[in-house]
């Protein structure tokens, strides 16, 4: 499967990405943006940080399809929790959000 | 030598997976997928006793409309471990852990599953959670309903709430193992040829069922250990009084559950397929749409779950959407009903003990999955939610569903297990008695729920008595019914006439080899160049007597 | 059914390779099973977690003020270090594996020693702040009888409730334990794969296991990716 040898420099460039983002989520987190955008810009970089690990640390990058559908089925499984559960949420008129 | 020779004249000693050794600790520390399915099964026998005795109290009770042999808070105990005992560590379990663990690798003609010792832990955690519920039982029992509802779980029962919430959390990681073994095993060990479109249906179904298992699972266990540590720590959770949603429990706990009663379907459709291919001699009709069927079954169970709170207090538009998913989610399981029926059109069917088993199951699972479409209609359901008709309806999937396919799945495959015969006799009473016994039991219940009568209550008002009369009848007869093949099975194992390794003739892969098989399921690995369900051509088929038999080519 | 089943010749096994389990043809096929399986598991791990963030949303939509009240007298600074330090662990853990594939025995030994160094030094600066809590009576209930959960040390914004604060801690030790858990785990593998490639076991021609247990390292990383905003950071911008 991941035959392939990721060469050290790509893990590098990662981990020092991860870091710049490390770094611009503690910043974001200080600063007072409009609205709900702090949530929207932390979860962001979250995700593309998370998105670096488990394309390159973790192969996904190089792996073969039926890892790639497995690990975006869980995303969407979860997803599905997420909406389902809020249909409920958003739509009350009693123990509103 | 004819097909039907159902026996022949007992062979030298051969080796198979049985006798290659004896000894307790070569099965309690054996990595034979096929032991480890006879571990479960005797463990999975035992709770399913335990789980009848509690229901044997609950129609005791329910003889008289007084509450009259059990306290009510007794009565709350009782049921609440039934269905705890008999949905956690019978039903769940049930196929995919005997027939899943003993067939899956034959089927795909593989040596054994991906992750053998993982199978055996996956029962030792299986027991492991099984002693912790027993101790639960046994310590005072528990009385919130197998729901666990809060803010009465966590707050105002007083039984044992968090050690029974342990031990399904316990079983639910043997659960978990058993999933992720069945997929892995089909996507990597399939035999050369046997490519996903030639897999029997039983490997599709199991396969939609560990998917289930492998999504649904960890939401229950992380649900319980919140339950757990709210009911130690009094946090708010799930608690209106710290700002916590009671009903937030409840959306957690049926994420799980609903998918869960896939879990316990779907391998007996899966049973059902190869019953009415093999017992009709004729390849299913519309082969890909019953396996696609299944993975739809899989996916959509997770969409529904809103259906169990549409009286909890949860928005109406949410559960509109329920509503309409519960619906959508009827129409791969009806596929699969009218596929089956087709398949029968024109077959060679022969009424075998399996085979009654399958023809069972298709009409009481018609008749629990329409009475489940009555439910998912939101207006039907606010008059018969918590009464009978619920119990009912959950009940003809449960037993008349999933325990039939059980059962007949059992039989079919008792040759190749055990190497010997039942008395087929026997066999077909029995079916025909827990047909009978469990109509008997459920039907009446429909009526008196739609009447009115409210469960997990343990009096009820005595216009309702007639109903419960009929029903606790039924239950002794179904009582008796289980007990016939629990005795006639056992007892074939020592005197049953010795099985041939293809009694019926049949393509499957499982039949290919000996009965019993030795430990590496087949002698060398097969090849695979035909399709699923590939009879003989009729003309190779002659009458005699009440069944068809083939001639058999000297292979 | 006319053809024989059995085309009888086997496979050509891998007899050669002391790893090979018998039930799998070669090692090809074994490597393969036990990738998908780890994937498989991690799937299961995600929807655990899941379970959890899904409580934490809702509970955050509902009670924004208390939450991020709470979250700012959380130790921000303690929290960036750990960050820093997972994601540098998860870097020498993929350096573990690059090591055992190319062969270089000395720096696989290293990388996985560093791993599990970074590993024990994440769970040291948990119990730190775990312990700064317990001194503050921010441990939530009555789990520890002698110190009952009290805000009065918490800065409460406006419209934040008491009870909605503790609902956050609540949630707060919930999902790090359970990441803390899985993070004991998975220092347990590695310090069982550590062991094993000092024995000399692993290399470029078998490195599944390596690979296996940096998939479980890296998950656990990815949770506390998630976590470390949206614990530490929520309310940060509202204390100015």
């Amino acid at each position: 499967m991941s035959e392939h040898i990721v060469p050290v420099r790509v893990y590098l460039m990662i981990f020092l990405a991860l870091m710049v983002g490390t770094a611009l989520t503690i910043w974001a987190g200080l600063q007072d943006f409009p609205g709900p955008l702090n949530v929207v810009i932390a979860l962001t970089i979250a995700v593309v940080k998370a998105t670096l690990v488990v394309l390159y640390f973790m192969h996904v990058r190089y792996s073969s399809r039926l890892i790639w559908v497995i690990f975006a089925s869980a995303l969407f499984w979860m997803g599905i929790l997420f909406a389902l559960t809020f249909s409920d949420y958003w739509s009350r008129d009693w123990f509103q959000i | 030598m004819k097909a039907m020779e159902s026996f022949e004249a007992p062979t030298p000693a051969r080796v198979n997976y049985l006798n290659v050794t004896y000894g307790l600790k070569s099965w309690l520390l054996t990595k034979d997928h096929k032991r480890i399915a006879l571990l479960y099964l005797g463990s999975i026998s035992f709770f399913f006793f335990i789980g009848g005795l509690y229901a044997m109290f609950i129609r005791l009770e329910l003889l008289t409309p007084q509450g009259d042999l059990l306290q009510s808070t007794t009565y709350n105990k009782v049921f609440t471990q039934h269905g705890i005992i008999m949905v956690f560590f019978f039903l769940i379990p049930s196929i995919p852990a005997t027939l899943g663990n003993f067939l899956v690798p034959m089927m795909i003609g593989a040596k054994d599953l991906a992750f053998p010792r993982i199978n055996l832990l996956s029962w030792y955690i299986y027991m492991l959670g099984g002693i912790v519920t027993i101790y639960s039982l046994l310590a005072g029992g528990i009385d919130t309903g197998w729901t666990f509802y809060t803010p009465f779980s966590t707050t105002f029962s007083n039984s044992y709430v968090v050690a029974a919430g342990l031990g399904i959390f316990i079983s639910g990681f043997s659960s978990i193992l058993t999933g992720l073994n069945f997929i892995v095993t089909i996507h990597t060990m399939r035999a050369p040829g046997m490519t996903w479109f030639r897999l029997p249906l039983f490997i599709w179904s199991h396969y939609a069922t560990s998917l289930v298992m492998i999504l649904g699972t960890p939401v229950i266990a992380i649900t319980i250990l919140l339950l757990a540590f709210e009911r130690i720590a009094r946090i708010g959770i799930f608690d209106p009084a710290a700002g916590g949603d009671p009903v937030l429990f409840q959306h957690l706990f049926w994420f799980y559950s609903h998918p869960a009663v896939y879990i316990m379907v779907l391998p007996s459709m899966g049973v059902v397929s190869e019953l009415i291919a093999n017992f009709s001699r004729k390849n299913i009709f519309g082969y890909s749409f019953v396996a696609f069927s299944s993975l739809a079954i899989a996916v959509f169970g997770f969409l529904v779950w809103g259906h169990h709170l549409f009286v909890s207090g949860q928005s109406v538009y949410a559960g509109m959407i329920f509503s309409f998913l519960s619906f959508a989610v009827a129409i791969p399981s009806a596929i699969k009903v009218f596929n089956w029926t087709a398949t029968l059109y024109k077959g060679s069917i022969s009424f075998e003990t399996p085979m009654l088993y399958a023809l069972g199951f298709i009409g009481m699972f018609t008749i629990g999955g329409m009475t489940g479409l009555f439910l998912a209609t939101l207006a039907v359901d606010v008059h018969v939610t918590d009464t009978y008709f619920i119990v009912a309806h959950f009940h003809y999937i449960m037993v008349g569903g999933a325990m039939f396919g059980y059962l007949g799945g059992l039989h079919y495959w008792w040759p190749k297990i055990s190497g010997r015969m039942y008395p087929d006799g026997w066999g077909r009473f029995s079916a025909l008695a827990i047909f009978v016994g469990f109509n008997l039991t459920f039907f009446p219940q429909f009526i008196a729920g739609y009447l009115g009568m409210p469960r997990r209550y343990h009096a009820y008002p005595p216009e309702f008595q007639i109903f419960n009369v009929l029903s606790t009848a039924g239950a002794s007869i179904l009582a008796v019914g289980y007990l016939i093949p629990a005795i006639y099975l056992v007892w074939s194992m020592r005197y049953g006439k010795i099985a041939a390794a293809n009694p019926w003739n049949l393509p499957g892969l499982e039949w290919q080899t000996s009965s019993p098989p030795p430990t590496e399921n087949f002698e060398i690995t097969p090849i695979v160049t035909w399709e699923a369900y590939e009879f003989a051509p009729r003309e190779e088929t002659e009458v005699v007597g009440r069944f068809r038999e083939e001639r058999v080519e000297e292979v | 059914m006319a053809e024989s089943y059995t085309v009888g010749h086997e496979q050509a096994p891998d007899h050669a390779h002391a790893a090979l389990q018998h039930h799998f043809e070669n090692m090809e096929q074994q490597r393969e099973a036990s990738t998908l399986g780890m994937w498989v598991f991690l799937v299961t791990e995600i929807m655990f977690f899941g379970g959890m963030f899904l409580a934490y949303t809702l509970y955050r939509s509902l009670y924004p003020e208390a939450f991020a009240s709470a979250s700012n007298h959380l130790d921000l600074k303690l929290g960036a270090i750990n960050t820093v330090v997972l994601i540098l662990s998860s870097f020498t853990m993929a350096m573990a594996v690059y090591s055992t594939q190319v062969g270089k025995r000395r720096n696989q030994i290293i990388s996985l020693a560093l791993t599990l160094l970074l590993g024990a030094t994440f769970l040291g600066i948990k119990a730190v702040e775990y312990h700064q809590k317990y001194e503050d009576s921010l441990i939530p209930g009555r789990i520890i009888s002698s110190r009952p959960f009290d805000a009065s040390g918490v800065h409460l914004l406006p419209n934040a409730q008491p009870h909605n604060v503790e609902m956050f801690y609540w949630i707060y030790f919930a999902m790090t334990g359970m990441h803390a858990v899985h993070m004991i785990i998975g220092i347990g593998i590695i310090a069982v794969i550590l062991f094993f490639s000092i024995r000399g076991k692993y290399g470029p021609e078998y490195h599944n296991p390596v690979e296996v247990s940096g998939l479980y390292w890296h998950f656990v990383d990815i949770v506390w990716i998630f976590l470390f905003p949206l614990l530490y950071l929520l309310g940060r911008h509202l204390e100015h």
